[in-house]
Parts: structure tokens; C-alpha cells; sequence
């Protein structure tokens, strides 16, 4: 298994909070590889500091054997470039077409011609079923619609790295089996390294190669799916059988917390 | 226990870090902006020239009516009060003077900058800030698109350019103004009145009104995406967000008029 990205003791804080607690991961080339967590555990914090948004406190990302933390922001941008990433909410900008949203990697990164680009990003929408609605507004399109558009968009660049932040987020479970298809589709057509941050166990089954759990800021679990499925560690445990976390009062003394006696 | 002293270090403190931090984000824009707007252009970086005409439509071309409206009112209030003076000394041709000079250099810059921050000062930070909260701006970062050259540069072209001009249209409908209600009102021939004008007003009155409508231009386009950079969660602090920028804008538009006008009572 080759590593494509390494992340090395990776702590980082919001104001005083420690959100990750000293990460080291390695994400495999090639490969579907699943973020997995409660929320709040830090996983899209993790997500932001792989797509070079947030710095770090402390640690090192390496992406391609090179540390994207000490990059200055026109090396980050050469990376960037090779990186697509899907948001929550898909991200498109409200005030352009769908066309033109798939259009903006390639205008301001390349000087292809306009024939050119349009039928890149004619290829582009049609890849994720989105054909025929180039002119569209992003307010004019479904929750489902607008993450493929962006989708659509963030392979607009043909990206070595793709990222998705709860891609399953906010859809009905139709449209999101549809993306978690359309997810495995590209990983099989274009060989890509694939980053998927998520709490959604079917989608996990689905589409994942190797899985990283994170709870609480710190790494639990690294491994194929089986090895998972097979885990008797009581957090995994838990969350792969949706059980509850225990409450830590009985009703009485938390009656007692709230009532301040 | 903490001590006296190191309570007051402490309020001294939990005062000022978040200042600095303020001060070091205002500093970031505005570094930023100008470095995107007047030295990457000669890297190989251009501006984008359609963006940048659609807000000039939308800043500038937008606004005339308004600015039309209030200008004339403008004149006409300027001309009615300052006969209430002058006809008492019975010098009422001066009234050509006082509307002319008061409002080249003075009023029509500031009455613009003033409807300017209001319609796209505000519309600056509301843009800027929900496209903040709906991670736009972290997707355009992710593209490897700056967000500053990506959204605030047109902004500052069109206000650079549109705050000006909108000036000069001012400038021209508030005279007008002042010409209607003397000549009809105060009974001042039209001749007169328009040779008295010509007189009264030096190129300097003018130039130095757009030198201010220019600064205003810059500073309200700093001011409004300062504050739309600043919105960390949602739709209410958008608002907030909108509010503060305006009251802002004008309070520096009204700083840096009398910045100057003092630098130009001395200088020109």
C-alpha cells in the first residue's frame, strides 16, 4: 500500500480547546479512505488541514512527500490545484451558472480556449448525470443536484486527491446511495485517492477501502473494513451498533445538577 | 486568589488581544486588497474586467436615481437656506456661490459616499458574509483562487470608479437644484445666476471633491468586506455583520472628510 498523504503528530486548537490530539495517520494511494466519527470529534477539522484551509498548531501534512504546513501560499495553490473537494452544502457560488461554477477552476488555472472548456464542462456534468443543466442557478437545483454540480466542479481540474465532507449529509437515501455510487464509479474510472469524512455507516460499507476512526480528537481505529468489523474495541463497538453513549447520571443527581441543590 | 494587579492585567488584556486581532484582520484586508488590486495585475495576475463592470452597474449605475433625487433636494434646500441669510444683507446672487462651492466641495462627495455606503457597503458584507457562512469562501481558498482578488478587487474597481463619477453627476444635479429654486423662487435671471456660478467655482473645488469621492470609494469597499470576512456563523450574524459596516463606512467616510478637507485648507 503506497501512502499518498502522511499526517504526523498533528495537534491543533480552537482559542484554548484542543480539538486534535496529536493525529498520525497515513491515507493509501488509490483508495477509497473513510474519515469516520462521532460529532465533534474533529474530523472535518481534520478534513481542513488536509485541504490546506486551517494551520496547525503543531505536526506535519505530507501530501506527496512534501509538508503542506510550512508551504507559503503560492506553493499550497500548486497543490490545491491537483485537489478537488466536495463541501456540505456543496459550495457552488450562488451567483453564477452551474457551467460557469465548473468553468471557474479551468478559467483561472489554465488558457484553454472557451469552445474548449465548454465541452470539458459539458464532460464534467455529464459524468455526474447533470447534463443539460448548464444554465441553471445553484438556488434552482436540489440539495442532491447541487452535490453532484460541485462534485462535477471539483473534478473540473482532473484532481489527483478527491475530498468530500459528509456527502451524504442532508439527502434522502435514495440520492445519497445515487452519490455513494457515483463515488465508487470514479474511484474505479479514474483511479483516484479518495478522502471521505462521514458518520454514516451504510455509506461507509458502501464505498470505503480503509477507515480511519477518530473519537474525541485522537485516532481509535486505522485498517481495512474488515479489520472493523472485526474490532472489539467497546467505542467501535458502539458505534457500529448505534447503541447510546451510557449517561453518566442517573435522573435524580442530574435533577440535582439542574436545580443547583 | 489573584491579586489587585493581576486583576487589572488581566482586564487590560482580555481588552486589548481581541483589538489587536481586529487590527491585525484590517491590516490583512487591506494589505491584501491593494496587493490584488494595483501589483498582481503586472504579475500576470489580471483583474477580473466583467466582474468588476457588473458591480459597477450594480454600485453605480443602480444608485443615479437615488443620488439624482436627493442631490436636487440637496440644491434646492441648500439655495432656500442661504437666501434666508443673504437677503437680509441683500446679497442674494451670492446664493449661486455658497451652492456651487458647498457643493463641489463638500456635499455632493459626502451625500454620495454616504447613499453609497448604505446601498453597497451594506451589500458587501451581507455577499461576502453568506457566502462565508455557506463555505464559498473556503471553496474558492480549495480552488486555489484568492478570495480577495476573487471577490473584493471588482468591488474596490467599481467604487474606485463609480464614486466619482456618481460625484460629478451630484455635483451637476445639486447645482441644478439651486438654479431651479433661485431662479424661479428667489427671482435671480438665469444668465446671472449661471455667470455667477462659473465665477464662484475654481477647477481646485472640484478636483479636490473627487480626490474625497475617490478615498470614500476605497474606504467603503474595504469597510464592507472587512466585515463580510468576519462573519463566523450564520444568517444573524450576517445582519450584524451588514449593520456594522454600514455605521462604520460612514463614520470613516466622515473621519477621512475631515482629514481632507484639512489637509486641502492648508495645501491647495
Amino acid at each position: 500500500m503506497e501512502t499518498a498523504i502522511e499526517v504526523i503528530g498533528l495537534v491543533t486548537h480552537y482559542g484554548d480547546r484542543e480539538i486534535l490530539k496529536g493525529i498520525s495517520i497515513s491515507i493509501p494511494r488509490g483508495m477509497t479512505t473513510v474519515i469516520l466519527g462521532g460529532s465533534g470529534c474533529g474530523k472535518s477539522t481534520l478534513l481542513k488541514h488536509l485541504i490546506g484551509l486551517l494551520k496547525p498548531t503543531r505536526g506535519k501534512i505530507l501530501v506527496n512527500g512534501k509538508d503542506i504546513t510550512l508551504m507559503n501560499e503560492e506553493e499550497l495553490n500548486e497543490v490545491r490545484k491537483k485537489t478537488g473537494v466536495l463541501f456540505q452544502g456543496a459550495a457552488l457560488l450562488n451567483s453564477m451558472t452551474i457551467s460557469d461554477n465548473v468553468a471557474l477552476p479551468m478559467r483561472e488555472h489554465t488558457r484553454l480556449k472557451e469552445s474548449t472548456m465548454q465541452i470539458m464542462v459539458r464532460m464534467k456534468l455529464d459524468l455526474v448525470g447533470l447534463s443539460g443543466f448548464e444554465d441553471f442557478y445553484p438556488s434552482q437545483l436540489s440539495g442532491g443536484m447541487k452535490k453532484r454540480a460541485g462534485l462535477a466542479r471539483a473534478m473540473a481540474m482532473d484532481p489527483e486527491f478527491l475530498f468530500f465532507d459528509e456527502p451524504s449529509a442532508g439527502l434522502d437515501p435514495i440520492t445519497a446511495a445515487g452519490l455513494d455510487e457515483l463515488i465508487l464509479k470514479l474511484k474505479n474510472v479514474f483511479k483516484m485517492t479518495i478522502v471521505v469524512v462521514t458518520h454514516e455507516l451504510q455509506s461507509v460499507f458502501t464505498i470505503a477501502d480503509y477507515v480511519i476512526m477518530l473519537d474525541a480528537g485522537e485516532v481509535i481505529f486505522s485498517g481495512i473494513l474488515d479489520e472493523l468489523r472485526a474490532s472489539d474495541n467497546p467505542r467501535i463497538r458502539m458505534f457500529l451498533e448505534r447503541k447510546p453513549e451510557k449517561e453518566k447520571y442517573s435522573p435524580e443527581d442530574y435533577f440535582k445538577i439542574i436545580a443547583g441543590d | 486568589m489573584p491579586s489587585i494587579a493581576e486583576g487589572i492585567f488581566n482586564l487590560i488584556g482580555r481588552r486589548t488581544i481581541p483589538i489587536r486581532k481586529n487590527i491585525h484582520d484590517a491590516s490583512k484586508i487591506i494589505n491584501d486588497t491593494f496587493y490584488w488590486a494595483f501589483i498582481s495585475p503586472f504579475k500576470g495576475k489580471p483583474i477580473r474586467l466583467k466582474a468588476s463592470i457588473s458591480e459597477m452597474v450594480k454600485a453605480g449605475y443602480n444608485s443615479v436615481p437615488i443620488v439624482a433625487i436627493i442631490s436636487l433636494f440637496m440644491g434646492i434646500i441648500l439655495a432656500l437656506q442661504s437666501a434666508y441669510q443673504l437677503k437680509k444683507v441683500g446679497a442674494l446672487i451670492y446664493v449661486a456661490n455658497l451652492v456651487g462651492v458647498s457643493i463641489t466641495r463638500e456635499l455632493g462627495p459626502i451625500i454620495t459616499a454616504i447613499i453609497v455606503s448604505g446601498r453597497s457597503g451594506s451589500a458587501f458584507a451581507a455577499e461576502i458574509g453568506s457566502m462565508k457562512a455557506a463555505e464559498e469562501v473556503d471553496a474558492l481558498v480549495s480552488m486555489g483562487i484568492n478570495p480577495v482578488r476573487f471577490i473584493v478587487v471588482p468591488k474596490l474597481i467599481a467604487l474606485m470608479v463609480m464614486v466619482p463619477v456618481l460625484t460629478v453627476f451630484s455635483d451637476c444635479i445639486g447645482i441644478f437644484g439651486g438654479f431651479i429654486l433661485s431662479t424661479t423662487i428667489l427671482e435671480i435671471h438665469p444668465y446671472n445666476y449661471f455667470q455667477q456660478t462659473m465665477n464662484a467655482l475654481l477647477v481646485k473645488d472640484i478636483i479636490t471633491g473627487l480626490m474625497k469621492a475617490w478615498a470614500f470609494g476605497v474606504v467603503i469597499t474595504i469597510i464592507g468586506s472587512y466585515q463580510g470576512f468576519k462573519v463566523e456563523g450564520g444568517a444573524e450574524e450576517v445582519g450584524r455583520r451588514t449593520t456594522a459596516a454600514v455605521v462604520a463606512s460612514i463614520f470613516m467616510v466622515i473621519v477621512f472628510d475631515l482629514f481632507f478637507t484639512t489637509l486641502f485648507y492648508y495645501f491647495t
